[in-house]
């Protein structure tokens, strides 16, 4: 009893405490076991198994078969350097155009609020909804931007964008860093406002101008900003599917098959479900691989 | 403290007794609703939105099947073509589907994985020989039937007979080499700047503008011994004819991200003179609300090769019942009411009926008499695609080569060597 009263007002015994917890952690021990954990090792079990319908049932076992299949397939690794490549040139657009649009808009004018809310509309378009979007927008013969360039006469003929596989997957990547580039501004915009005004300017007084003053002073500031947005970046990009499946289907010739979307259409469209399986598990330690690196360069301590 | 821990337990006690109490009550509910539902049956079917019938006609034949049959309700689910597949397998497990749209390439494989079921014994007689031929590939493997054949289709040749006029080509283009030598004059003419267009984005309907070119010069996709046989004569030249009417500027490069409903867009606007499609590019080109050269759409047999051939890809379409289906009994009759030739008959405007009569009825003579016409003799003159239980991967494949050679980065001979090479492997496993 005694105990007792020396607990805080929201603290209760820790016999009671712990049956409590238990008894109102079951509901989302029941949801994360079964659509994280469950999901998980049911896929791996499939990925052994040459499992080629939807339905359960009794399938070859092949061990580590599908893997092999997987790291020997040149689609493969041609789906891979495809989406690198994706990955790479959309995060890199993303953050420089994100660092020049927080810095537009940390910046002190007139309609500053009403430009910050508009910046952010992209960033609030589902996925879905801007991949139509997009593909309206690069129709060869309706769509807006053949129309606005020969209007300027940047081109003299309408042309096909989504219609040769090098510029079909840069255009994929012009829709992606159109609508996560709001995302980067925001989170840089953030750790901009982080930046005490003293340094801006001590550094004037020092006689910095505006460039030496933003790369001395204010970019090695806004260097985790920078890593938390390439982290993230990079791990979604490596995932995209939505973006490919709406605009391309990952046509044309393979030209914008995503890894996602290769793994996709073997489970699904070739009913290789197995496979598909074992592609799931490799795109999972790809990125577990960037993961831990991150993590690695997030520990660092920064150096100022 | 502990009043207050008390009484929030003691709440906590009397909700989860509520809740218990509401749990019960909808149990009462549920086993009052499944009481009910024994004589009041829900199907669900899955169909697309793309060619043929379109979203409105599915649903006056849903809603005239259920004004003659109260006890079902049929709910209907409209996907594009594209995903109408997947959406199948992936709904295969749960039984969501008790009727299903399927295409004349997948019996073999969802037949093999038990996706749809066997209908054979339901199947009456008389029907092998009142529906086509073609339309019955649609829903036959192993000579067995997997469903009811609901769509008959083929690509037809449509050309614009103003464009053609204004450039100085007088008759009907009736061979390819006529076609083409068309597209060159209405190019040379200015008329307009890519005289044909086609759906040769990777997907299915590459596949079927190619099988019509591959069927024309005389070519198959198999040989008898079922190795693949594109990559030789008819199917080699035909992807030959493809990339050069690219690089002459008479097809339209647009082509190569292009479905069947982007070319009725393009030739609706007037910006393509000539075009192969499904039959209903005929009631939407030539329709005045949605097309600028409504009434100048002609619709012919496919041109023909240097052999004389002319067989459109056959692009049927059929029911089938999903293998889940807790309700077999009533997703057959709801097959069987609008597969009947009083409904086809009713709805003939953007599909024709499959069955073989229907075609001198004035009913279906009257909707559409052009079309009917051309019909009559392309119905007969088809070709398949290989029904092998592979086939979906095997055409990804030959999609992917006919796209590098398209787009340049093979040779039309390397790109087929390579899709035959990959088919080799498929058609083995």
């Amino acid at each position: 009893m005694r105990r007792k009263y020396r607990l805080g007002p929201f603290q209760v015994p820790v016999s009671g405490a712990s049956g409590t917890a238990l008894l109102l952690l079951i509901p989302s021990l029941i949801v994360v076991f079964g659509i994280v954990v469950y999901p998980l090792g049911r896929t791996l079990y499939t990925s052994f198994f040459d499992v080629n319908s939807p339905f359960p049932g009794d399938y070859p076992f092949l061990g580590l078969g599908n893997y092999r299949r997987t790291f020997g397939n040149p689609a493969f690794w041609a789906a891979i350097r495809r989406t690198a490549y994706f990955t790479v040139v959309s995060t890199w657009f993303e953050l420089l155009l994100g660092i020049l649009l927080a810095l537009l808009l940390n910046a002190r004018f007139h309609g500053r609020g009403a430009l910050r809310a508009i910046v952010i509309l992209p960033w609030a378009l589902p996925t879905i909804v801007n991949g139509l979007m997009w593909r309206w927008i690069l129709n060869p013969e309706y769509g807006a931007l053949n129309a606005l360039l020969t209007q300027l006469h940047v081109i003299s003929n309408y042309r096909s964008w989504l219609g040769s596989p090098l510029l079909a997957l840069n255009m994929v990547i012009v829709a992606d860093v159109w609508k996560t580039t709001p995302l980067a501004a925001f989170l840089l915009l953030a750790g901009l406002q982080t930046i005490p005004r003293e340094l801006h300017e001590a550094a004037r007084v020092d006689g910095a101008g505006a460039f030496r003053g933003f790369f001395r002073v204010t970019l090695p500031l806004l260097f985790p900003s920078i890593l938390i947005i390439l982290v993230v970046r990079t791990i979604e990009a490596f995932k995209v599917f939505d973006l490919i499946y709406i605009m391309t289907r990952g046509g044309p010739a393979n030209g914008t098959q995503s890894i996602a979307y290769y793994a996709y259409i073997q489970a699904f469209s070739n009913q290789l479900f197995g496979y598909g399986s074992a592609l799931a598990y490799v795109i999972a330690l790809f990125i577990l691989g960037f993961a831990l690196v991150y993590m690695r360069l997030l520990r660092t301590e920064f150096a100022y | 403290m502990n009043g207050l821990d008390d009484l929030s337990r003691r709440d906590f006690l009397k909700l989860g007794a509520a809740g218990a109490g509401m749990a019960s009550m909808g149990a009462i509910l549920a086993a009052c609703s499944s009481e009910s539902s024994q004589s009041a049956t829900t199907l669900n079917a899955l169909f697309m939105q793309q060619a043929a019938y379109s979203n409105t006609d599915v649903q006056g034949m849903v809603d005239a099947f259920q004004k003659a049959n109260p006890k079902i309700t049929v709910k209907p689910t409209f996907v594009a073509y594209e995903s109408l597949h997947d959406k199948i397998v992936t709904a295969a497990p749960a039984g969501t589907y008790d009727v299903v749209l399927i295409d004349v390439i997948w019996p073999p494989e969802f037949a093999t994985k038990n996706e749809i079921i066997d209908v054979t014994d339901k199947f009456p007689s008389n029907w092998t020989s009142e529906i086509f031929p073609g339309a019955l590939q649609t829903a036959e493997y192993q000579s067995k039937f997997y469903g009811v054949p609901w769509i008959l289709d083929t690509k037809y040749f449509f050309y614009n007979k103003d464009i053609l006029k204004s450039a100085g080509v007088t008759s009907e283009p009736k061979t390819w080499d006529e076609v083409f030598a068309a597209a060159k004059q209405i190019k040379s003419k200015h008329i307009i700047q890519y005289p044909l267009i086609w759906s040769w984005a990777q997907a299915e309907a590459v596949i079927c503008d190619y099988a019509q070119l591959l069927g024309a010069y005389g070519g198959q996709f198999l040989e008898s011994s079922g190795k693949p046989a594109f990559n030789t004569g008819g199917g080699l030249t035909a992807l030959e004819i493809m990339k050069k009417s690219i690089d002459d500027g008479t097809t339209n490069p647009a082509s190569a991200e292009s479905l069947e409903t982007d070319v009725v867009k393009i030739v609706s606007q007037g910006q393509a003179a000539m075009a192969l499609n499904w039959t209903f590019m005929f009631s939407l080109a030539n329709d005045p609300s949605q097309s600028q050269v409504a009434g100048n759409i002609v619709v012919a047999h496919t041109p023909t090769g240097p052999s004389g051939a002319a067989p459109g890809c056959n692009g049927s379409m059929a029911l089938s019942i999903g293998s889940g289906s807790q309700h077999k009994d009533e997703a057959w009759k709801f097959i069987e009411f609008i597969t009947s030739q009083d409904i086809q008959n009713q709805y003939a405007k953007l599909s024709l009926p499959i069955w073989k009569s229907s075609y001198d009825e004035p009913e279906v003579v009257n909707t559409l008499p052009e079309v009917v016409a051309v019909a009559k003799t392309q119905l007969n003159d088809m070709i398949l695609r290989p029904q092998v239980p592979s086939y979906n991967e095997a055409s990804a494949a030959l999609q992917l080569e006919i796209q590098s050679a398209l787009t340049g980065s093979k040779t039309p001979k390397q790109a087929l060597d390579d899709a035959a090479a990959a088919w080799g492997g498929l058609l083995q496993s």
